[in-house]
């Protein structure tokens, strides 16, 4: 009983406090941890778009911002340019983002309804919208939203996203808690659409979807083409100036 | 249009509601932009059988309690969880039924597990858009979310433009609960920040709309230009206690933190 109630407890802290998730059976090669992902996601935005940021590790994108670029984000709850996340002291329950986390005011933002929000959404204004994934395919179709070890789950504005973006960034980890890809010939899960994902940022790769399959465009530090190879379904072409990811 | 729409008390405000109605819950299953009172009234009020339309279904009490030490809950919040544990709910229609933790098993879980409940799953904006295609008086429409997924299984398809729609219908509701800022006499509605999402969507959406708020001003002081809610689509307003009211939590907040 106390073993279960700190499981739980554990699972809140990593959910609300960002804690992080050890992983079992992880061998000594370092992979990027959840911040350096989102760094990286996070370049891939140009000056003036707008962008919508899905839960878990999208959500930290909004720290990395490259100077001198101007991001609009747009939650589905109802707001457009919006600031980063409040300190405890900011906090305002009228002001959260699609996570349920606060964020803080900034000149020029504005709120909608949440049909208006969808409008939106479907109607094709969003630049990029960057969201988790537990599987995706070969030709690109996403699978996050049923949790199969509770045959349960919830689609919420993920699949509105995926099918009305301009630009889908999936951000996961490369292999699952016990080290199986996620990168598959095809989604076993149920879709949450289908041939949507344009880029794939994990902690040991970039992998970009195009009509000719999966192209390796960047690999982890430390870390070898065939390296990634070896953890991904389907076979990845190499990118003409595959390189390494850039930390900093 | 009634002139005063303002009624006494919550208990009043939802005391027509009946067995087996099916009922508009609004806000996104947070804390702001929920309409917990009225929620809270309709657990007292008791009637059953009750389908539910909302973003989700609600945490409950228990979880609540558990969530409120790692996130700003104030302690009057309720959500459509209460009516779940009340056993009040035979069926929800949501985009958000579950919650992605393990470990956040809320009561609509447990009971759908049980098979007490059913769940008629929705895309988030093919909610919206179903709602709000209730209040707009329009039968059905094409969305392009959902095919080659689960979401078409048993709906028309149709191609329009070379890109693939699914037939999606009105969901028609007799009471929407809504959480709205202020408003006037008339029923004219303003919201606060992100507290806007579902609620202004689902305003008049239903038979009947009722809106809870922190304070009815007089006719004429609300902005003309900056109303969200036109009157007619609002039936009844009641107002928050003291507590409940946004400038006194943000009050308590702020000597919290001191």
């Amino acid at each position: 009983m106390e073993e279960e109630r700190e499981r739980i407890e554990q699972k809140l802290r990593q959910r609300y406090l960002g804690e992080p998730r050890r992983r079992e059976g992880e061998e000594g090669k370092p992979r990027l941890d959840r911040d350096t992902m989102a760094l990286r996601v996070a370049r891939e935005f140009e000056d003036g778009m707008v962008v919508n940021l899905g839960i878990g590790i999208p959500t930290l994108c909004v720290n990395f911002i490259p100077a001198g670029r101007q991001i609009l984000f747009h939650t589905e709850n109802g707001a457009l340019g919006f600031g980063p996340i409040a300190s405890p002291e900011e906090v305002d329950i009228d002001l959260v983002n699609a996570g349920g986390q606060f964020v803080t005011p900034k000149t020029g933002m504005s709120f909608f309804s949440h049909d208006e929000s969808f409008a939106m959404i479907r109607g094709g204004r969003i630049d990029v919208c960057v969201l988790g994934g537990m599987q995706v395919s070969e030709r690109g179709d996403l699978a996050n939203w049923l949790l199969p070890e509770r045959g349960i789950g919830s689609i919420g504005g993920a699949m509105d996203l995926a099918f009305g973006a301009k630009k889908l960034i999936v951000v996961m980890e490369h292999t699952t808690l016990d080290g199986k890809p996620k990168i598959l010939d095809k989604c076993s899960y149920e879709l949450t659409a289908p041939r949507c994902v344009d880029l794939i940022v994990t902690d040991i790769a970039v992998i970009g979807v195009t009509e000719e399959g999966l192209v390796l465009k960047e690999v982890a530090p430390g870390w070898s083409a065939e390296e990634v190879q070896a953890l991904t379904e389907p076979k990845l072409k190499l990118a003409p100036d595959l390189k390494e990811i850039e930390l900093m | 249009m009634p002139a005063n729409k303002v009624v006494d008390g919550f208990d009043g405000a939802v005391r027509d509601i009946f067995d087996g109605a099916t009922i508009l819950i609004g806000g996104f299953g947070v804390s702001g932009g929920c309409p917990s009172y009225l929620i809270e009234a309709l657990s007292r009020q008791g009637a059953k059988n009750l389908t539910i339309v909302g973003n989700t279904t609600g945490l409950g009490r228990e979880l609540k309690k558990m969530v409120a030490k790692y996130r700003v809950i104030p302690d009057w919040h309720e959500d459509a969880g209460l009516l779940v544990e009340n056993r009040q709910v035979k069926k929800a229609i949501a985009a958000f039924p579950v919650s992605a933790s393990p470990v956040l098993v809320a009561p609509f879980e447990k009971q759908l597990r049980a098979g007490e409940v059913e769940i008629e799953m929705v895309p988030q904006g093919t909610l919206a858009e179903r709602i709000r295609a209730a209040k707009a008086g329009i039968a059905a429409f094409y969305t392009p979310t959902g095919p080659g997924t689960i979401m078409e299984r048993g709906k028309e398809l149709r191609v329009i433009d070379g890109r693939k729609h699914v037939l999606e219908y009105a969901i028609k509701a007799d009471f929407a609960l809504i959480r709205a800022y202020k408003a006037d006499r008339l029923g004219n509605l303003i919201y606060r920040g992100t507290s806007r999402t579902f609620n202004a969507t689902m305003a008049g959406a239903a038979k009947v709309t009722i809106a809870e708020v922190d304070e009815v001003v007089e006719v004429g002081e609300l902005d003309p230009e900056a109303i969200v809610t036109p009157a007619l689509f609002v039936d009844r307003v009641v107002v928050r206690p003291e507590e409940g009211r946004t400038r006194i939590v943000q009050r308590i907040r702020k000597e919290e933190q001191l």
